[in-house]
């Protein structure tokens, strides 16, 4: 045969784009403070813009809260707390907790939308990570409100108050679930404050909340920058102060609270090691790698960002690396198709790029895919630094971003001293064929989470938190809950 | 005629491990694509030319066996220009009906062999029956491994059993069927694909079509992941034909999906992948004319074979 068929020709395979309609999704132009049932305007007059990072365009105007407001909030909170929220049967405490879960449940193809166009994370997560957990998260507590003497056996406990927290940008309804839902069903009521870069969802749940009929006051979202946050930190009638996000604004309000009578739990950075073993599955690792740093586009304070890899697989698994991040799609946040979304904001994108500027300087091997970026919007190839040393400043501090340091070592105590070496202690993966090795590295590594054979894998039942500059408390689980509760 | 001489061959029983609950995940990954528009359209044509539309029964027989092939040139005729699929795959007796039928299509004659299905034949016998089917003209020799052989641990036997199948092929190109519903884990599916890749199969193949589970994504992920690896380290290109269970156009892109995120557009062709699926191609005609049309046709408008 002179001429070969034509169906017998390789041709590239590209996917055409499948976006996510927006079109079901109701955006206000202009959103109010929500405090005690109502949607209040801010006395401070002042409204911050919302921009969706994916193209810079606005997507709504917020209020920005001053104190002043911040007291109001906290004034309707106590009300609320003493009239109602500790008054009433704790079973009809579950009831409006489950009614927000299946409220959300139900509007969340809504909700993961307005996720992705807010924070450009990418559809694909959003609505199969960050909806479905924060709807878990919800059930999960609500099957608690009733039984808190059970949870605690012999314990007396009691709800605290009123409990001021904030969230961060990189799961901005997910962490309104994990700080309200326990709250909640704790007994306490609830003043909360979303990031600035990311308040939609916080404010469609304020709605949803609105909906389910649960009485004023019980949660009220105030937005705003670091100002209205203090506020909150700082107001005397506060009783809980629950935060996640910086270190460096944990210690803040740590100092800004010390000698209070206000009780916190801080769920701070970190800069996990992810420990690939000789006799791992290498190539379930490789995806676990991926997993570890590059899921939400590496915003993910537990994220696996310093890779370990035993030496007798490190070549193997850096090329397998590298042949795994070819074929990630980095783009609109809104195609199902995309992997890697936009960063969440210019100035996070500044401190990553700076980051990758400090180990090109340091002369640090790089690598990133060869992908086309998105002309407008905030973007950052996945990125690998190899051979970095233990004392880089890409080992040791946290970037927030898509960017992963790839280490080398010998033997077990190499790993796990080095692993340890770090200011940080919040999670840790192994990978690893054989089970004792996994209960080794487990009760020697220092960090709150430890995943074996997995990665970056949550759950409304397990706790969550860190060790050293993590902070403190846990989210999540049994331990989650007696965060919200005064035990005698 | 071995494409492996001269290879050192490894220690079989060091078999890189696999971890199943992590190979779901990575599944579920290429089950989320989602593919639509022209590149839905480009993916149903290349699955269509990629299957190997298959009769093995116990009451085949010459007429059965031409309609068949007639419908492998012949997909459907209302539409134009649409491929032929890749090969018919029949028992040895059945080859040179084929042979004679697709002439001059393109569309290639593949041959089960090697007592197949099970495989309980002695060597004397298998050689034989792979020499009847080569001479008969087949294109494609798709072999049985030993299966109970290889869950006793001997795998040099299995070795030698593929290798000396391969070296009686000739020009056919070799398929090896690992039968995966039988080796049941997926370390035994990716020792048996290094075992049948090393001596010297030109295609793995998952199944027989007559052993449930068949081709899960799971196991042709696996599959796919030892191709690359031996493609790696040797240089030689290898082909996969899952079979068995792939009876649906939606099943059929996550798996072109999962092929080019694995192996990438090297094996998007005919010459390196195929579906053992007969089902398929009428599924796959239903949705290119829904595209078309924008409506979708009852299943009796479209032939059955």
């Amino acid at each position: 045969m002179a001429t070969k068929k034509k169906n017998n020709q390789p041709v590239e395979w590209n996917y055409s784009p499948a976006l996510e309609s927006t079109s079901h999704v109701k955006l206000k132009d202009k959103y109010e403070l929500y405090i005690d049932g109502k949607w209040v305007k801010p006395s401070s007059k002042k409204y911050f813009k919302t921009i969706n990072p994916a193209n810079e365009e606005v997507l709504a105007e917020v209020a920005h809260a001053n104190d002043k407001d911040v007291d109001l909030a906290v004034k309707a909170a106590r009300k609320a707390y003493k009239n109602v929220w500790s008054k009433i049967a704790p079973s009809e405490r579950a009831k409006y907790i489950y009614r927000i879960a299946r409220l959300m449940q139900e509007r969340a193809r809504e909700f993961a939308v307005i996720e992705s166009l807010d924070a450009g994370k990418v559809i694909r997560e959003s609505r199969d990570v960050d909806v479905p957990l924060a709807c878990n998260h919800f059930f999960y507590y609500a099957g608690w409100a009733d039984k808190l003497e059970y949870a605690f056996p012999n314990r007396k406990v009691e709800s605290l108050g009123v409990a001021g927290q904030i969230i961060p940008w990189n799961f901005p309804l997910l962490m309104a679930a994990w700080k309200i839902a326990p709250a909640l069903a704790a007994g306490n009521t609830v003043v909360l404050k979303p990031a600035e870069t990311t308040p939609l969802t916080a404010l469609k749940l304020a709605e949803i909340i609105h909906d389910s009929g649960l009485p004023a006051g019980v949660v009220n979202i105030v937005t705003g920058y670091g100002d209205t946050g203090a506020a909150i930190v700082n107001h005397p009638d506060v009783d809980k102060i629950a935060f996640t996000g910086s270190t460096g604004v944990g210690k803040i309000i740590q100092k800004a609270i010390a000698g209070t009578h206000k009780k916190s739990t801080l769920e701070l950075g970190g800069k996990s090691a992810n420990i690939i073993m000789d006799d791992a599955p290498i190539d379930q690792a490789v995806e676990g790698i991926v997993n570890g740093i590059f899921f939400n586009q590496g915003h993910v304070c537990c994220a696996g960002s310093r890779l370990f890899i035993q030496e007798g697989v490190a070549d193997k698994v850096i090329e397998k690396l590298k042949h795994r991040m070819d074929s990630l799609i980095i783009g609109d946040p809104m195609d199902k198709n995309t992997d890697i979304g936009a960063i969440n904001s210019k100035e996070q994108l500044d401190i990553i790029n700076g980051y990758v500027k400090i180990g090109i300087a340091e002369g640090a091997e790089i690598y990133q895919p060869k992908c086309k970026l998105p002309n407008s919007g905030y973007y950052c190839p996945p990125t690998l630094f190899m051979d970095v040393a233990q004392s880089s400043r890409l080992v040791q501090e946290e970037i927030f971003g898509p960017v992963l340091t790839i280490q080398t070592f010998r033997t077990v105590d190499e790993v796990i001293q080095k692993a340890n070496n770090s200011p940080f202690g919040l999670a840790a993966g192994i990978w690893t064929d054989k089970g004792s090795r996994i209960f080794n590295l487990t009760t020697k590594l220092r960090a709150g989470v430890i995943w074996a054979n997995t990665y970056n894998k949550f759950d409304p039942t397990s706790p969550f938190g860190g060790y050293k500059e993590s902070g403190f408390g846990r989210e999540g689980g049994l331990q989650g809950l007696g965060a919200y509760l005064k035990m005698n | 005629m071995n494409n492996n001489k001269g290879l050192e061959i490894p220690d079989f029983s060091q078999s890189p491990i696999v971890d199943k609950v992590g190979v779901e995940e990575r599944v579920e990954r290429f089950q989320k694509r989602s593919i639509k528009n022209e590149s839905k359209m480009q993916g149903l044509r290349m699955a269509l030319s990629m299957i190997d539309l298959t009769t093995l029964e116990g009451k085949d027989t010459p007429g059965k066996v031409r309609q068949m092939c007639y419908k492998a040139q012949h997909l459907h005729d209302i539409h134009p220009n649409l491929p032929t699929v890749a090969a018919v795959c029949v028992y040895p007796s059945m080859v040179k009906i084929a042979k004679q039928e697709v002439k001059g299509s393109g569309v290639k004659v593949a041959s089960v062999s090697t007592a197949f299905p099970s495989g309980q034949a002695p060597m004397k016998v298998k050689i034989t029956d792979t020499k009847f089917a080569v001479d008969q003209g087949a294109d494609e020799i798709d072999m049985v491994i030993s299966r109970g052989r290889f869950l006793t641990g001997d795998y040099n036997f299995v070795f030698d059993e593929i290798a000396s199948i391969k070296d009686i092929c000739g020009n056919a190109r070799l398929k090896v069927i690992l039968e995966t519903g039988e080796l049941v884990t997926l370390d035994n599916v990716r020792r048996a694909s290094d075992i049948a890749m090393y001596a010297g199969a030109d295609f793995i193949k998952t199944s027989t079509g007559k052993i449930q589970p068949a081709a899960t994504m799971q196991v042709t992920y696996t599959m796919l992941e030892a191709i690359r690896d031996y493609m790696n380290t040797t240089g030689r290109q290898v082909g996969m034909k899952p079979a068995g269970g792939i009876s649906n156009s939606k099943l059929a892109l996550h798996n072109l999906v999962m092929v080019n995120e694995t192996l990438g557009s090297k094996w998007l062709t005919n010459e390196w992948f195929r579906f053992g699926a007969s089902s398929l191609a009428n599924d796959v005609l239903m949705q290119i004319m829904k595209a078309e049309t924008g409506v979708y046709q009852s299943s009796d408008y479209f032939a059955i074979d």
